[in-house]
């Protein structure tokens, strides 16, 4: 909503000495939301003056013609100005902004040699000034319409101030002049006069034109008056202009100037006909199937069974409350008019705003709702107006056709206000403050409040309550700490996620946020195979990208993208992890049951809705590229590979409150990975993600660096941490042992290490693998695995017997699983 | 030939003259100061304090002398070995001392050599930031609770009063799936509604999260973003609780100076509701207030829906967006970089914000 200051001092005495300031503080705490609130006169700075052009020259022998004028601004002597426009002449009245001054947008003013002349100062445009889009040449003010040297800030309508504010959607009645001056009259306490409050012709018996109204749901009020005879070449007033352009609506012809106008004044959105164009009476009804209707916009538009139109003989002729047709618009020849102002459902004209994507200025005002005891004022003021200004000769009937239903009373305890809002107002403050925004209330217990015709939004005492709350002043309500009620901290799912994203963050990964979006090729870029699960994800309708409509079943796409965005900015090591959902669309496609909003749902509803909600377990992505450890004057670096994939697996597994005995890694093939390095992590025995090198292809696919390695696990898959039992530590010293066992190449190392620790017993305190040995001269195919036997007992020093005999019983154990032999025996 | 019965044998008794003695020992002392090194003083230590020393020689004449001379002489020879000992026993701790000093100065290092030989990472300080806020609420005694970020279309809408004609359940706003009745949550509030659903009141929870709306990523937009949002349900609850707890948190965030200013608004799931601002002390730009969220008193309608009488209870409920927090909190002109994930943005912030 945008008006002028002016226009509201004329139903609202605001204060005279009303500053930008105060005038946003009161619209903000009334709840509307300042765009802008702009002194036109401080945007043009220094002197602006009248100038009337004593003189002028026309320059030649530049690119364009140019004027060399002397122009009379008051002062001793003329001003010479040098003027790139041709429509004035000499004597005309102009507008000139003298040197010092500054135009909007910082352009300032000063005197200066162009075109081999002197230019003190400039001639403006209505563009230059702010006033208008207009370019075409300079403002030519009306001959003795004032003297030169005076400011011409008032002549050419720079003294007003624009405001600008956001209506919230509940409160249609502020979308105009009679709404915001009644909410300014309550901020200032100030005297305020209604626009609607005239007197306005009655309903007759006959009416001036034939209508019939089909549906009153849909149009509960109608009502029109008929003018003839007007002059159609008649301008709309200079003040009416002014006021619209201000509220940057476009001025068209004095009788539909005169309805944005009072659109604006009283919120009543209205129509003009073409009487001389319509044939046959008027009909106010659904369209049918099929119907079409050629809209002022010029487009052909199918309606909708749900939309309202008026019809006449030919079919439609105007999308009710939305915009008008073709065929009986106003010309510029109309001598006779119908006026029309009605009153829509709100609901039904959102829809078909929504439908035919028209948000027209009426349309705004509609679904936000509109006073529906205004039309026979509007009717009343714009015949009042068009009549003053295009003559014509008013038909006396006036037709009304008014199913509206009068706003039903709301019980209210006259306690609920101070009890919802925790400040004391007493029953006499509500009955004030609610009588103030133009309720009747009874002195009854409970109170009953009637709102007004134009606060449809009130409908229960909570919008009472609001309504207390608000005018008595948000600010006022005190802060008062509620005592906390006893919580049980975070969740073990969420103290999780965070040590496992502290543990990979000390790990040297940095934690990105990527969005879920993906796209269909991502699963063959990803290399999954035709059947593979992770293929079938739920598709958005209204994807941002039509390239990305696909929810990711898989971290991975996404985090590879982040991958390579970091890669195209020249990062070369790179180690990152992502944390987030994944969306697993189950096999059933249904809809959920209709729930409703008066009652909660039942059981069996919340659990048939749930179970079409796809599961969305949370992930945990990594992947790492370049150098994990740099190079640097140490040394030489290390690259990453599949086998830190791998531990950041169980790194996060550990900081999951995962013992590491609980976790296997075991050989497994599994796109996106390298079929020969890639890692299944089990924990107790399920499978809980993959880790290791990508695929060559994929990597290639992907344009990634070679050995690019990746890890991914379902962190919901994981089992609860358990409450970890205490260790107890020997104080007897440790008895080591080295053995290097030669075995198969393709023998897992981890298997051995667990034989082996099987075999020695429970004397056994750990066991390391600290070499890896691969050569023929072992044997073909064979590998040596070195490891370090740690024994030690709970309750004494070991002998070298006992040691020697665990040893050999734990390489008796390997020995008899995978053949192998004692290095060197 | 012996001598043994012979009293007197001047040219034996001479090393075991006093003044041989003392001179011996004045030999010794001055042969060690000189010493340069540990390994010098040890190569003279045979010298002085071997077998063949003037002190060894001489307690060797002690034998030769007549019995009553003997205790003098093997006093006096005891004496002047003592003495050499000492000398070279407090010659040899002063060599050690200058030895480790020596080695401490020789073992000096630069101590200020990068040793990045594993860098660092780094949590999203979105992450961390709504841990942050999380864990106030928490120790507030409220649950943290989560939800499926798609989701039902009646917990995300109708639930929150917000009907089927409401603009922002257009395709505009919010994002659609080839799967009925489901969205992906346009806030986070959705989670609150599954916590009225399963729970009665007294409920204190705060949802943080990502939701979804279909705007174009642009500096202050982001069609992913988080939200924190707070639910109280219980007896007696007020908007000066609410206005309290948003104090209590802006003051917990922003250091004690903080306030919240209050703007009456619409939403559908509250009334009365407001906008807040927040007055940031700390601003780039200089103190401030800053639009931080919206509020409000929880709709009775939505009390109803989720099976909660609105007569007994009453509530409150906020949200704010976390990226816009970070964004004045920690000075971030871009939303880009929170989503981009261009890892010198997250590192920056290494595992606080």
């Amino acid at each position: 909503m945008k008006t002028t200051l002016s226009w509201l001092r004329e139903f609202v005495e605001l204060p005279a000495d009303l500053t930008p300031a105060q005038l946003d503080a009161a619209l903000t705490d009334l709840g509307m939301e300042v765009e802008s609130i702009v002194d036109q006169a401080a945007t043009v700075k220094g002197d602006l003056v009248v100038g009337r052009v004593l003189t002028i020259e026309e320059l030649t022998g530049f690119k364009k013609p140019i004027r060399f004028t002397t122009v009379d601004v008051g002062r001793d002597a003329p001003q010479e100005i040098i003027c790139g426009a041709r429509n004035f002449a000499e004597g005309d009245l102009v507008v000139v902004i003298l040197p010092g001054g500054e135009l909007p947008g910082g352009f300032k003013i000063g005197a200066r040699k162009t075109y081999g002349r002197n230019s003190n100062g400039m001639i403006c445009s209505a563009a230059e000034l702010g006033l208008s889009g207009d370019h075409s040449g300079i403002i030519v003010l009306p001959a003795g319409s004032a003297e030169p040297g005076t400011d011409a800030r008032p002549t050419v309508g720079l003294d007003d101030v624009l405001v600008e504010v956001e209506i919230t959607p509940d409160r249609g009645y502020e979308m105009s002049l009679r709404g915001m001056a009644r909410e300014l009259s309550y901020a200032f306490s100030a005297a305020y006069t209604d626009p609607a409050a005239v007197p306005f012709a009655a309903p007759t018996a006959e009416s001036p034109y034939p209508v019939t109204v089909e549906d009153t749901v849909g149009c509960d009020r109608f009502s029109a008056r008929v003018v003839r005879g007007i002059d159609p070449t008649a301008p709309s007033p200079a003040w009416m202009q002014k006021r619209l352009v201000a509220a940057g609506i476009r001025t068209i012809s004095l009788p539909v100037d005169i309805t944005n106008y009072l659109m604006l004044e009283l919120g009543q959105p209205m129509h003009v006909f073409d009487l001389n164009r319509l044939s046959g009476g008027l009909v106010v009804r659904r369209a049918r199937p099929g119907e079409k209707l050629t809209t002022l916009d010029g487009v052909a538009r199918l309606l909708d069974a749900e939309d309202m139109v008026i019809c006449d003989d030919t079919g439609p002729i105007s999308l009710a409350a939305v915009m008008g047709g073709e065929t009986s618009e106003w010309q510029p020849e109309t001598v006779d008019v119908l006026l029309e102002a009605a009153h829509w459902d709100p609901v039904m004209v959102g829809r078909t705003a929504r439908r035919h994507k028209l948000f027209s200025e009426a349309a705004k005002r509609w679904e936000r709702g509109v006073d529906p005891q205004l039309t026979l004022v509007a009717l009343a003021r714009a015949v009042e107006i068009l009549t003053e200004h295009a003559g014509g000769t008013v038909d006396e009937r006036v037709l009304d056709i008014d199913h509206v239903v009068a706003p039903s009373a709301i019980a209210l305890d006259a306690e609920l206000p101070a009890q919802r809002i925790g400040l004391a107002y007493s029953a006499a403050d509500v009955v004030k403050l609610l009588s103030q925004v133009g309720c009747q209330v009874s002195e009854t217990v409970p109170l009953e409040v009637t709102p007004p015709s134009w606060r449809p939004d009130l409908l229960t005492p909570i919008d009472l309550v609001e309504e207390v709350a608000r005018l008595g002043g948000y600010n006022d309500i005190p802060s008062i700490l509620p005592p906390a009620r006893g919580g049980s901290g975070i969740t073990p799912a969420q103290r999780r996620r965070r040590t496992v994203g502290r543990a990979l963050a000390e790990n040297g990964y940095v934690e990105v946020l990527s969005y879920p979006f993906v796209a269909p090729g991502a699963a063959d870029l990803l290399g999954y195979p035709e059947d593979d699960p992770r293929r079938s994800a739920v598709r958005l309708t209204n994807p941002l990208s039509e390239q990305e409509p696909l929810l990711r079943t898989s971290l991975l796409p996404t985090l590879l993208g982040t991958l390579k965005r970091n890669l195209g900015r020249g990062h070369r090591d790179l180690a990152i992890f992502e944390t987030g959902l994944v969306f697993l669309p189950g096999l059933a496609v249904t809809a959920p049951p209709a729930m409703g909003v008066d009652r909660r749902p039942s059981e069996d509803e919340w659990r048939a809705a749930n179970e079409i909600v796809p599961a969305q377990p949370w992930h945990l992505a990594a992947a790492v590229t370049g150098d994990i450890a740099p190079a640097g004057w140490w040394g030489a670096g290390r690259e990453a590979s599949w086998a830190d994939a791998i531990e950041a697996a169980r790194v996060a597994l550990s900081a999951a409150g995962i013992t590491p005995d609980r976790v296997t890694v075991s050989a497994a093939e599994l796109a996106p990975w390298h079929p020969g390095r890639c890692a299944a992590i089990a924990v107790d025995g399920t499978v809980v993600g993959h880790a290791g090198e990508l695929h060559p292809a994929v990597v290639s696919a992907w344009e990634l660096p070679k050995r690019t390695s990746v890890m991914e696990l379902d962190l919901d898959a994981l089992p609860a941490a358990p409450v970890t039992q205490a260790k107890k530590i020997s104080s007897f010293p440790p008895a080591l042992i080295d053995v290097a066992l030669v075995v198969d190449r393709d023998t897992p190392a981890a298997e051995v290490a667990a034989v082996l620790a099987e075999g020695a017993g429970e004397l056994l305190e750990s066991v390391s693998l600290f070499d890896l040995y691969e050569s023929d001269q072992l044997g073909e195919g064979k590998k040596s695995l070195a490891y370090k036997l740690t024994f030690r007992a709970a309750d004494r020093t070991l002998t070298s017997e006992e040691t020697l005999t665990a040893r050999d019983a734990a390489v008796a154990a390997v020995a008899g699983r995978f053949g192998a032999t004692l290095r060197g025996a | 030939m012996s001598y043994r019965n012979d009293p007197y044998d001047p040219k034996q008794a001479a090393l075991l003259d006093p003044a041989a003695l003392e001179a011996a020992v004045d030999d010794a002392r001055k042969a060690f100061d000189d010493a340069p090194d540990l390994d010098a003083l040890a190569a003279l230590k045979p010298l002085h304090l071997g077998d063949r020393s003037p002190v060894s020689l001489a307690r060797r004449e002690i034998g030769s002398l007549p019995p009553a001379a003997k205790s003098d002489a093997g006093k006096r020879v005891n004496l002047a070995r003592q003495s050499i000992q000492g000398a070279y026993d407090s010659r040899q701790t002063e060599l050690e001392l200058d030895r480790a000093a020596k080695v401490l100065v020789e073992e000096r290092v630069d101590v200020t050599l990068p040793w990045d030989r594993r860098p660092r990472g780094a949590r999203h300080p979105l992450t961390t930031l709504m841990e942050h806020m999380g864990d106030l609420f928490a120790g507030m005694g409220y649950d943290i609770v989560e939800g499926p970020e798609l989701e039902l279309e009646w917990a995300n809408f109708d639930a929150l009063n917000i009907g089927p004609d409401n603009p922002v359940r257009g395709a505009m706003d919010t994002f659609y799936v080839d799967l009925p009745g489901l969205v992906m949550r346009t806030h986070t509030s959705p989670g609150q509604v599954r916590s009225m659903i399963t729970k009665q009141p007294p409920i204190y929870v705060v949802s943080p999260g990502r939701a979804y709306r279909s705007d174009e990523l642009d500096a202050t937009h982001s069609p992913v973003f988080h939200q924190i949002e707070g639910l109280v349900v219980d007896e007696g609850i007020t908007m000066a609780h609410l206005r309290g707890t948003l104090d209590h948190f802006a003051k917990a965030m922003f250091g004690p100076d903080a306030r919240t200013r209050w703007r009456p608004h619409y939403f559908p799931f509250t009334e009365p509701s407001a906008e807040f601002d927040v007055w940031f002390a700390q601003h780039r730009d200089g103190p401030r207030w800053v639009e931080w969220g919206g509020c409000g008193m929880v709709n009775p309608r939505v009390l109803t829906a989720c099976g909660i009488d609105p007569d007994r209870y009453s509530g409150f409920a906020f949200g704010m967006g976390v990226e816009r927090t970070l964004m004045f909190r920690n000075g971030v002109s871009d939303m880009r970089d929170m989503v981009e994930g261009d890892v010198r943005f997250t590192t920056n912030f290494g595992m606080e914000v």
